[in-house]
């Protein structure tokens, strides 16, 4: 049986904007991966248990507030400090391109603005994932 | 005279014969396919009096007042606000000094959420998609320099709507100034957050409760505010289509207006207070259209349905703002020009207030030189473009007319499909807007749409410039707003010497009289004034509310 890959996506803070969230879950979906959707106002550490209790391959942010930096920053120091490194750490919403290289040195896999096509996203997850499970000996 | 579809049959098919028909979405934002061509058989028979009637008059489908903008223009009113109370001030004067005719002020997350800018849940957030205003004290800074009784200040806030008009109140009256002689808006929409943009804070029936207070006190109280700008903005935003924008807000407005007369009101006390505000989005003609459908499934609903007899409740008056999420990352300058198509559909539309969006949105915050370019796309649309000549020009367009009556038909549809969810209840439209909330209709409806839509931008069946067709392949390096850091301290600062100065004795009052009120039921306007007066702070007075009312969290659903 083929291995499902899985992925939390959450909304970190305050912001409930979630219409890209749910797009990008449903398309995520469509695509035969398995899908946890947090819901809104999660904090970081909400997220990051989430995370590991799911047991995901991938968590996806999405922020349209303008605090990218700092809730990326925490999700990761979280990720890092629970051991759970090799989740993949994406995202997408309002995030100026002069942030993005600041975000891929955090940790940040990659990020996906405005006008990205699901598709992108899809085989994002598609190529790396495997690379991950490869690395841990799957 | 020839029939239309002896035309489509012959000429047309014979045309489309030898030049097929373009590959792409021949369908408005709604879905609805327009035909190739609209004639007099599309409208007849067309009664004049009946549809359309003449601007301010009944049913107010050509324009709400009798002489429109021959008269008064649309209020350029340019939503503003971020970082800190002075630097939203400052951005503030700017844009009346480029001549925009009225305030609008967005505030931060932690503010739209009950929060004081020093809250724990607050952290990274502060300033960055608005102005941080935790207290009184930021009011008078936010104010600072401007004359509340000659400009008239639209405040977008939700859940904490009473407490922020509160402080407004509260600094018109140190200030001095007669609130009776105040203009302004409070968007106040809750039941839209429930369905849409997701900034509630307590369940449905305590914030419903909470509006209707706005209601009660309101007219009485500070006759020339508007308590509520019942929103279809958000609505459509979060994926909706033009025809579901405009049932499901009207839908909200009904059922605000059920939940007042439920609480023993008069209509005609509360309705002539009750504003609108849409979206305007690509589709020119159903934009069009939509604003005038509007205004004319309203005054008829509530002359016919509800009874109400001051012409002033039969009048949709509407603020509108172009559609931020029409705007691309991609190729940023192009945005100027959808936001100017959309300015004019707004002004063809007949809004009374306007706002359009500047062209980095879809990066950050506008800079000063992008808002001021918005700005200038209405005055150059107010003053150079001539459409303000004559009074709802479009009228008697085959197309726009029955268009008009196709998006007043779809929309009554869901109405009806709303009022149903509440058969049963004596306010079916407030009992069904709840229950079509608890049960997730309108996150059904409006997460299909947003998926659908996404679906055919994917196939490339609907084009966007510059994302999925006429890619560039360099982008151009746009400067845009930075919210300065320091704001979190700065608010920290202000916060920690407001609790060390204040009368504790003075807000321990306040604050009771508020959580008395809240829990006997009684209107909590006059305890939000006198909280704000004592600087109570934004978080404590929605503390006490939480503490009272619960906070929700709604059903988690893709």
């Amino acid at each position: 049986m083929e291995r499902k890959i899985r992925v939390l996506i959450a909304k970190p803070g305050l912001d409930g904007h979630d219409r890209g969230a749910k797009v990008v879950a449903r398309a995520l979906r469509d695509a035969g991966m398995e899908v946890i959707y947090t819901g809104l106002r999660q904090t970081p550490e909400m997220i990051v248990s989430a995370a590991i209790q799911e047991d995901v391959d991938a968590i996806g942010l999405s922020i349209l507030s303008g605090a990218h930096m700092h809730y990326f920053k925490e999700v990761k120091r979280l990720l890092d400090e629970q051991g759970a490194s090799d989740i993949l750490l994406f995202g997408g919403g309002i995030i100026p391109d002069e942030d993005v290289p600041k975000l891929k040195e955090l940790g940040v896999a990659a990020v996906f603005g405005p006008g990205t096509l699901t598709q992108e996203i899809v085989e994002f997850l598609q190529r790396e994932v495997p690379k991950k499970w490869a690395k841990a000996g799957f | 005279m020839r029939k239309k579809h002896d035309w489509m049959r012959e000429t047309y098919k014979k045309s489309t014969e030898r030049m097929p028909e373009r590959p792409v979405a021949h369908r408005t934002l709604s879905n609805i396919a327009p035909d190739p061509l609209y004639t007099p058989e599309d409208v007849e028979p067309f009664d004049y009096e009946k549809k359309l009637s003449y601007p301010g008059e009944y049913p107010y489908t050509r324009g709400v007042y009798g002489s429109m903008y021959r008269s008064k223009l649309w209020t350029m009113r340019m939503f503003a606000g971020f970082g800190t109370a002075e630097q939203t001030n400052e951005r503030f004067k700017k844009l009346l000094a480029a001549g925009q005719t009225g305030l609008s002020v967005a505030f931060d997350l932690p503010t739209l959420m009950g929060y004081d800018s020093d809250h724990p849940l607050s952290k990274g957030e502060v300033g960055k998609c608005g102005v941080a205003v935790s207290s009184l004290a930021d009011m008078e800074v936010l104010f600072d320099g401007i004359n509340l009784e000659e400009v008239t200040t639209s405040m977008t806030i939700n859940s904490p709507a009473n407490a922020i008009w509160g402080m407004y109140l509260a600094l018109a009256k140190k200030k001095g100034y007669d609130w009776k002689k105040l203009g302004g808006t409070i968007q106040n929409d809750i039941l839209k957050e429930f369905i849409a943009q997701k900034e509630f804070i307590f369940p449905p029936e305590p914030s419903v409760k909470l509006v209707i207070d706005t209601f009660e006190w309101g007219p009485k109280n500070v006759p020339r505010w508007n308590f509520i700008s019942v929103s279809g903005y958000h609505i459509r935003e979060a994926g909706a289509t033009a025809v579901q924008e405009l049932a499901f807000t009207l839908a909200d407005g009904f059922a605000y207006v059920e939940a007042a007369l439920e609480r023993g009101l008069d209509i005609d006390y509360f309705a002539p207070r009750i504003s609108f505000f849409f979206d305007v989005h690509n589709d020119f003609f159903e934009e069009i259209a939509k604003f005038r459908a509007a205004r004319r499934i309203w005054a008829t609903e509530m002359k016919e349905r509800y009874g109400a007899k001051n012409l002033r409740s039969w009048m949709l008056r509407t603020h509108a703002q172009t559609a931020g999420v029409s705007l691309t990352a991609q190729q940023p300058l192009n945005n100027i020009v959808r936001v100017a198509i959309q300015a004019l559909a707004a002004v063809l539309g007949g809004t009374n207030s306007l706002h359009t969006d500047a062209y980095d949105e879809a990066l950050a915050l506008p800079t000063e030189e992008s808002a001021k370019i918005a700005l200038r796309t209405q005055q150059i649309i107010a003053y150079e473009s001539g459409v303000t000549h004559t009074i709802d020009p479009l009228a008697g367009s085959y197309y726009v007319e029955w268009l008009t009556d196709k998006i007043e038909e779809e929309a009554r549809k869901y109405i009806e499909a709303i009022r149903k969810l509440g058969e049963g209840t004596p306010y079916p439209t407030y009992y069904g807007t709840i229950r079509g909330i608890e049960n997730g209709y309108f996150q059904r409806e409006i997460g299909d749409a947003s998926y659908r839509f996404q679906q055919e931008v994917e196939s490339g069946e609907r084009i966007i410039v510059g994302v999925n067709a006429f890619k560039d392949e360099k982008e151009p390096e746009v400067p845009i707003l930075l919210v300065d850091p320091e704001v979190e301290r700065v608010q920290a600062e202000r916060l920690a010497r407001i609790r060390r100065e204040r009368d504790e004795q003075r807000v321990k009052e306040a604050l009771e009289g508020l959580r008395r009120a809240a829990v006997t039921g009684q209107n909590t306007m006059p305890h939000f004034v006198e909280a704000a007066l004592a600087y109570a702070t934004l978080g404590e007075m929605m503390d006490v509310l939480r503490a009272v009312y619960g906070v929700y969290e709604e059903p988690v659903m893709v």
